[in-house]
């Protein structure tokens, strides 16, 4: 059959199915990228920036933002979902790893608690910020990461509802035991699967 | 575009939940001390929740959420809440 017959709204109609396959339940397709703000953008000169791990740690280790950037960085391409139910497709980030920078600590624990720059923390399983799935990122479409989305640095955990993926992120502790934060300890799910519709408490 | 309002956008969440004029309740911040209506404190509203902070030092005054039927309120950056009658 000839290119002529096959009609430009059966093609669109095969696109939306391929794409609508990549949303989770309860969740629309968004083009733009929304700001969710609980506070001042903070804004840490780099010379003064570093990320930290602590907690049930053998020693603390500390990068500073030379050294950051000089650690291993990967391209990542994942869609993401906010619990306020847009989710985005194929975002392209570069960051380093969760296991790049854990592999440099020796640790005994079973939860992260991110933490950020104006206060703002998140919990997670350790298992589930390890083994490719989680990254600090730098870079947004190619672009230095804009203050208003979390520059210089952020937490990305895509496979979470998006509060999980801290932005300004200072650090993590390691803990042996959980701690619900900023919107797990009011209301969000401790969890938060996009594709078990993990939102809030109960759920 | 960090969706900050000033505390009279915070007050109408308030007012489905305590019977009086909120925008005119005082709050004392846990950070500094200062006492401050809340319509005077700066609110960040988005669809997650509201955050209502201190004018003077930032600090989390209130967390209002409603959601999964349930209305939450975090008040630990309040020492006192004062809602007059009338």
């Amino acid at each position: 059959m000839s290119e002529g017959f096959i009609s430009r709204g059966f093609r669109g109609r095969r696109q939306q199915s391929e794409q609508s396959g990549r949303i989770p339940p309860g969740q629309y397709l968004e083009r733009g990228f929304p700001v969710l703000s609980a506070g001042p953008t903070p804004h840490t000169p780099l010379a003064a920036w570093d990320f930290s791990i602590v907690g049930e740690v053998d020693q603390p280790k500390r990068w500073s933002w030379d050294e950051f950037r000089a650690l291993p960085h990967e391209t990542i391409t994942k869609d993401i979902h906010c619990v306020t139910k847009w989710s985005k497709l194929d975002t392209h980030w570069v960051g380093v790893s969760l296991d790049t920078l854990l592999a440099q600590v020796m640790y005994d624990a079973s939860y992260v608690i991110a933490f950020s720059d104006g206060g703002y923390t998140t919990n997670l399983p350790l298992d589930e910020v390890t083994g490719g799935q989680a990254w600090v990122v730098d870079t947004y479409e190619g672009q230095p990461l804009e203050s208003q989305h979390g520059g210089p640095a952020r937490l990305l955990v895509p496979h979470l509802y998006f509060w999980k993926s801290a932005k300004w992120v200072r650090g993590l502790r390691l803990v042996d035991d959980d701690e619900p934060g900023f919107w797990e300890s009011l209301g969000y799910n401790n969890h938060g699967d996009p594709w078990k519709e993990e939102r809030y408490w109960g759920d | 575009m960090e969706h900050k309002l000033d505390g009279n956008a915070a007050a109408g969440n308030l007012q489905a939940i305590f019977p009086f004029e909120m925008t005119l309740a005082q709050v004392t911040c846990t950070g500094c001390g200062t006492t401050n209506v809340i319509g005077a404190t700066a609110a960040y509203m988005h669809g997650m929740g509201t955050i209502v902070r201190c004018p003077r030092c930032d600090n989390v005054l209130i967390r209002i959420v409603h959601a999964g039927g349930r209305h939450l309120l975090d008040m630990r950056g309040v020492r006192v809440l004062q809602m007059k009658e009338g």
